[in-house]
């Protein structure tokens, strides 16, 4: 345990080494949520049908989505991993008496944490002043609140299994751009971070709601804005666990197997 | 403590010929070869020692190390290094082993050097004063005092490599793997690394396994050297015997003043010239003394000046790699 609190301190002190980054990230998620919400907001005032989702909700959606940011992206990537394996600089993580896996698992969530720790605050709490319907809303309950922050851990807790997985298959293709980029607009797509997945056709969301994307971020967002109630949210709780039951074990037998063929190149 | 036997392992390398056709042509058609990295390697090293492996590049000295410290899985041959399998029994061997690789880093690139150590001493589960006293003992043998609060990205190649050197000696270990640490150090760093690689051996009893194209590195330290080439062992054994016998016999130039006399062969000299006011002897070691030959010389010439040609470790390992025709 000491080990992994360890990493997450070490990530942690490089994270605040880079403090312009930090602005810079916080003040592109002020701009981007800002867009959004202003886009969406033109199209429902154009039309008059009814809506699946209040523009109040929409705009807390939004807000929660760029406040956790960090917890969610599913193409946000610790570049020091990726560069590990393409450099050979893996040979030394092998030397340590840790089991590959979960060091870098953890690796990857700590720079999760400790990257959403660093900026979620200041966006909730600017968000919340800004005028109704354009803020961040209160959540729909106590109760909702709290089944909220759970399940928006355990979606981070998948949302690194997903990632373990594509540094994993680094070791294959040792090139990230092109690989990254395709998964990332996908995955992004269907993880309803470009429209939320409540404004998508019905068909499509039924079959999005059996992929393990929307869970990490749409899903918590819309418990809290209780458009999912929590009575109704045992169905996506239990999709979390599962799929990251089976994301996790995907990467530890994939990982077992390249270990034992690996080649570091180069001296 | 190192016991290696009929080692082997090949890799697969792409071959490619150059320019956009050859690209397309090996999208289609790959092609392929497999290098015998280490083909039937044995060897043991008993504790305490100091191993320098030499050999030329590709020889498969790198690839020797990643075994013996359970990076890489062999094709073939067995190892047993304090008991265990080292990439069988991955976590507990590399407990008990320092790994440098001179070309790569384990320090964390953006933040000090001290709080990589700490990370290390959190990933080994160092006891708090074991570590503290061998930071402060590191720190005084490798001067690092000033290094510590650096981050890793503004330090000098050689300021880093003392750094990494003391990152892998902080758990303690009973064996430590050096893959080419001197390379790209001035000459102050060099000398600063070999003393404290020689202190740590005798004072810990660590034994070093050293790969290194530095023939003075070898000179220094090793007390025996393992030469590999195209994969097999070539050479096990004492340098100093090796040093013999590629070069046993040495050349004694004298200047001289006056007349150029004709020097009577006595036993131990091989060869004779005399020119017009120097001369050149070539003479073996084991049968006259040096200081006896000068005597002797200084009896019949007039000597002004001499010198020894003294025989580079450099010429030695180049000779052994003619010989060997690696």
């Amino acid at each position: 345990m000491r080990t992994y609190l360890s990493f997450f301190r070490m990530r942690f002190l490089m994270n605040l080494q880079y403090k312009v980054a930090a602005w810079a990230g916080m003040a592109t998620q002020f701009v981007w949520g800002g867009m959004y919400i202003l886009l969406f907001s033109a199209i429902y005032s154009f039309s008059s049908a009814p809506k699946p989702m209040g523009l109040d909700q929409l705009t807390t959606y939004i807000w929660l989505q760029q406040a956790f940011l960090a917890l969610i992206m599913l193409w946000y990537r610790d570049g020091g991993l990726f560069d590990l394996i393409i450099s050979g600089n893996v040979a030394y993580e092998l030397v340590r008496p840790v089991r590959l896996y979960p060091m870098w698992y953890t690796r990857l969530l700590s720079h999760r944490l400790a990257g959403v720790l660093l900026r979620f605050a200041p966006i909730l709490l600017v968000s919340m002043l800004l005028p109704y319907p354009y803020g961040l809303s209160a959540p729909e309950s106590l109760s909702s609140f709290l089944l909220f922050i759970a399940t928006l851990l355990n979606g981070t807790l998948l949302t690194v299994a997903y990632s373990m997985i594509i540094s994993i298959s680094m070791f294959r293709t040792l090139s990230a751009v092109g690989s990254l980029t395709l998964f990332g607009l996908v995955s992004e797509f269907l993880a309803g971070m470009v429209i939320p997945l409540p404004l998508m056709p019905l068909g499509l969301q039924k079959i999005l709601m059996v992929l393990p994307f929307w869970l990490t971020g749409d899903f918590p967002f819309r418990i809290y804005t209780g458009h999912i109630p929590v009575s109704d949210a045992l169905y996506g709780v239990a999709m979390q666990f599962a799929w990251t039951i089976v994301l996790v074990s995907i990467g530890i037998i994939w990982l077992r197997r390249i270990q034992r063929k690996i080649i570091i190149q180069g001296g | 403590m190192i016991d290696v036997k009929n080692l082997s392992k090949h890799f697969k390398v792409y071959k490619r010929k150059n320019g956009a056709f050859g690209a397309v042509r090996s999208l289609v058609k790959p092609e392929y070869e497999y290098i015998h990295a280490l083909d039937d390697v044995s060897f043991s090293i008993g504790k305490g020692e100091i191993v320098g492996y030499i050999g030329p590049n590709g020889a498969g000295k790198s690839t020797t190390v990643k075994v013996l410290s359970g990076i890489l899985v062999p094709d073939g041959g067995e190892v047993i290094v304090n008991e265990l399998v080292p990439w069988k029994d991955r976590k507990s061997h590399v407990a008990n082993i320092g790994v440098v690789f001179g070309q790569r880093s384990q320090l964390w690139w953006d933040v000090p050097v001290h709080d990589s150590y700490e990370l290390l001493r959190d990933i080994y589960r160092i006891p708090a004063d074991r570590y503290a006293a061998n930071v402060s003992v590191l720190t005084e043998l490798l001067d690092l005092e000033k290094l510590l609060p650096v981050p890793v990205r503004q330090l000098s190649l050689g300021q880093r490599m003392r750094c990494e050197i003391a990152a892998s000696l902080l758990h303690d270990p009973g064996i430590l793997f050096l893959d080419e640490p001197t390379i790209g150090l001035d000459a102050v760093s060099k000398l600063a690394v070999r003393k404290f690689i020689r202190q740590i051996n005798k004072e810990r009893n660590v034994t070093v396994i050293l790969t290194t194209h530095d023939t003075g590195d070898i000179e220094a330290l090793a007390d025996r050297i393992l030469l590999i080439g195209k994969g097999k062992i070539l050479y096990d054994g004492r340098f100093n015997e090796l040093k013999k016998k590629f070069h046993a016999s040495r050349t004694l130039k004298v200047h001289f003043t006056g007349e150029a006399r004709e020097i009577p062969s006595v036993t131990g000299i091989l060869k004779l010239n005399v020119h017009e006011n120097e001369a050149e002897v070539v003479f073996d070691p084991e049968n006259i003394s040096a200081s006896a030959l000068i005597t002797y010389i200084s009896g019949i010439l007039q000597i002004t000046d001499l010198e020894i040609e003294t025989v580079e470790a450099e010429e030695i390992v180049a000779g052994l790699y003619r010989e060997f025709e690696i």
